[in-house]
């Protein structure tokens, strides 16, 4: 028996996100990539971005082929320069949300100097990266992040490197938004690629993944579903953690949340100041004033928080379809989860900022967007 | 004005507004002019953290819709080869400044070369063609960086403009004419249908559209081996499409690229075939020459890369001998060779850096030649 293909490319959810034209994809099964890049396409359609104004880039290796399957402008660059590419585009056409999707090996290994810069000068790019302790396409290397003892094609008595704690690294050099999930928490990972796409300023979140083919077979830990049991029971849940405190040892504990959000001025508004001081009020960037660079700014907000309203409106008139038929088995779910407001803490705070006090929007969002992180959490108390 | 700052002035009046770049000496003059500059014509700079990141922020200011330049020299020229490779496989417009220093390694960081003639070339990996201008004068640094924006994004391929320490450093009058008399090839960017939409043309002489990201046509461009979609398509078949047209781009319309500097060449008997800073050494050589009677052409190559290969095989039958001089070891030398094809003797006169020739040796080369 042959599936349809073509039925499936044309009548997926995910068309006009997903370069359907370009299915199947190369990720092998039980790979977490496939969905981060749901999570991501979803958090993008939820987000209100104007899909035109989205541009993905990524590096080499297997996250690196993120960019050739959505339907966004994008670039797939060499190995190691896709920050410094986005950095580019970002500071040629300010208005455009520009996000990075690659590999630990790639952003952290080969582009690790360029992750480091992009932070410390807040550069204002969301940088999504897939950390499975290998290097995939290549067959299995070890990586900056593989946990000392960890087998790999080339540490085969085990790895007796220190490896990178990403999330640390990414606070000392600068970041002013950093979170750290595994490619299980796909709601989380949604909910956190949403902040990050409204921050402004440098985000980074570490999405850590099973390698069925290379990493979990090299290292006898079963297959994916074995490993999305093990971050089920080795996940714990500390949002505004220390970074000092998300090193991952090797089958150690996982510490996951959102560790950093906070203000800084991004490098193109330091950029601003700084000109103003020297050219005056007149001062052009490409040929526009700040005030009117503010001004399609705040416009371009406004179509944003509208179509969010939008999308999340639509999605709360089909949840309330499925609660009236079900409101016996749905209502204890929702109490139960109201009980614990910290899980879902990240939302409201980035996205009160952003949306305009529409009573309805507000409503729609906390329905919509708190209760299914709280379902997950409810199933799976965490510490 | 010196060399390097003409470079900058050169830079702004063809239009680029991003500036990537990396300090190295003899060519961060180019860096801080255009630094300086930046705030009063709207344009942006950034200092990246090497080279590597500066080559590749161009990439992606170009496909953000700027015109995009950086400067450097040997070593970091070095490190920037990679994404030379990305820019010519993806076709993106962008001017690099090589204002060259001594080698190999860090070498003679303040004195003159030419040593990276071939390294312009074919210092990436893989079959690729790109296009580079050696200009010999503050003016013509001026002159010919807006000369490279004009063909790089015509063609949509990296130029290099190869100066050295000599001219970048050297101060002399430079005439920045108004902008109304520059000619300049502005971004021409896609805006038919959606559905037409490709990035590129595998049949294309020059002259097909870049996007611009944010203008609403989702492309997708990929270092490896694609299609006119710019989509993946890793086969030999493929790769023979794509090979033969960056390098007939390039090729098929040398003719059109190349620009060559000419004096009594025709009648004569040996001809000086210079480029940079050693042309106008040789400029004196070639008089004196004159003054004892021998029949000296000059031939300065405006335009190294592509070659003037043509040029040169017309010439060979007719004269003795193409006379060399380079501060390289010999680079150059080998093209003219290749172009003589044996029909006349080709003599190198090369110098391993760190100073220019002395127009005696390029004297004693002529005479040589006329025996």
């Amino acid at each position: 028996m042959t599936t349809d293909i073509g039925k499936f490319k044309h009548d997926s959810p995910m068309s006009g996100v997903l370069r359907m034209d370009r299915m199947p994809h190369i990720w092998c099964p039980g790979c977490g990539i496939g969905s981060e890049v749901n999570a991501f396409a979803e958090a993008v359609k939820r987000s209100g971005i104007d899909p035109k104004k989205l541009v993905v880039v990524s590096g080499i290796g297997c996250t690196g082929r993120v960019a050739g399957y959505v339907d966004f402008d994008s670039i797939h660059t060499t190995h190691g320069r896709a920050i410094p590419v986005a950095t580019g585009i970002k500071l040629a056409n300010p208005e455009l949300t520009v996000v990075v999707f690659s590999g630990e090996g790639d952003l952290t290994g080969i582009g690790g100097n360029h992750l480091i810069h992009a932070a410390r000068r807040n550069m204002d790019l969301v940088v999504i990266c897939n950390n499975n302790f290998t290097y995939g396409m290549t067959g299995g290397q070890v990586t900056p992040t593989t946990p000392t003892s960890a087998i790999a094609s080339t540490t085969p008595y085990g790895n007796y490197e220190y490896p990178f704690s990403l999330p640390f690294l990414a606070d000392a050099a600068g970041a002013t938004y950093i979170a750290r999930w595994t490619s299980m928490d796909v709601r989380n990972v949604t909910q956190s690629i949403e902040e990050a796409l409204a921050h402004r300023g440098f985000s980074f979140i570490e999405l850590i993944s099973p390698c069925t083919t290379l990493y979990l077979r090299r290292n006898r830990l079963g297959d994916g579903v074995d490993m999305l049991q093990f971050y089920q029971e080795n996940t714990v849940l500390k949002h505004g953690c220390d970074t000092r405190e998300t090193a991952i040892d090797y089958q150690g504990k996982i510490v996951v949340g959102k560790f950093v959000d906070k203000a800084k001025p991004t490098y193109l508004e330091a950029v601003d100041k700084c000109a103003v001081k020297l050219v005056g009020d007149d001062y052009q960037l490409y040929g526009k004033t700040i005030p009117e660079r503010e001004a399609e700014e705040k416009a371009e907000k406004a179509r944003v928080a509208a179509r969010r309203a939008a999308v999340l409106a639509a999605e709360q008139a089909a949840s309330e379809k499925v609660v009236v038929k079900k409101v016996a088995t749905k209502a204890p779910v929702k109490k139960a989860a109201a009980k614990k407001p910290a899980i879902g803490r990240a939302v409201p705070a980035a996205a009160a900022k952003k949306t305009p006090a529409k009573a309805v929007a507000k409503t729609v969002k906390k329905v919509a967007t708190k209760a299914p992180v709280k379902k997950t959490a409810a199933k799976k108390p965490r510490k | 004005m010196d060399g390097d700052h003409a470079i900058a002035e050169g830079a702004l009046a063809a239009g680029c507004r991003f500036f990537a770049g990396y300090p190295i000496t003899p060519s961060t003059e180019t860096a801080e002019r255009f630094a300086e500059r930046a705030p009063e014509v709207g344009a942006l700079f950034i200092q990246m953290e090497d080279e590597l990141a500066s080559i590749a922020a161009l990439i992606g200011a170009a496909w953000g819709g700027k015109k995009a330049m950086t400067v450097t020299c040997g070593p970091g020229f070095s490190l920037m080869v990679e994404n030379i490779g990305l820019a010519a496989m993806t076709e993106t417009p962008l001017v690099i400044a090589n204002v060259q220093r001594g080698g190999p390694s860090t070498g003679l960081p303040t004195l003159t070369a030419q040593q990276d003639m071939m390294q312009a070339r074919y210092g990436s990996h893989g079959d690729y063609n790109i296009i580079a201008l050696t200009p010999d004068s503050p003016q013509e640094c001026f002159d010919l960086t807006v000369e490279a924006f004009n063909l790089s994004e015509f063609y949509r391929v990296p130029v290099i403009i190869l100066t050295d320490e000599t001219v970048g450093h050297m101060h002399e009058k430079v005439v920045i004419p108004p902008a109304e008399q520059i000619q300049v090839v502005p971004r021409n960017n896609y805006s038919g249908p959606k559905a037409d939409f490709r990035p590129y043309q595998f049949d294309s002489q020059g002259g097909h559209p870049m996007t611009q990201a944010g203008d609403g046509y989702n492309f997708h461009i990929t270092g490896l081996t694609h299609n006119e979609r710019g989509y993946p398509v890793m086969t030999a078949e493929q790769s023979k499409i794509v090979i033969t047209h960056l390098m007939e781009k390039i090729n098929g319309n040398a003719d059109q690229i190349i620009r060559l500097d000419e004096d009594q060449v025709d009648g004569a008997d040996v001809v000086v075939v210079s480029y940079g800073i050693t042309s106008r050494i040789a400029v004196k050589a070639i008089q004196d020459a004159r003054k004892e009677g021998i029949k000296v052409g000059y031939l300065r190559l405006i335009t190294i890369w592509p070659f003037c290969e043509k040029r040169i095989r017309e010439l060979a039958p007719k004269i003795k001998a193409f006379v060399v001089p380079e501060i390289n070891y010999g680079q150059m030398v080998h093209e003219v060779e290749r172009g003589a094809g044996g029909q006349c003797a080709t003599i190198s006169v090369n110098h391993c850096g760190g100073a220019v020739h002395d127009p005696e040796v390029i004297l004693d080369a002529i005479r040589k030649a006329n025996q």
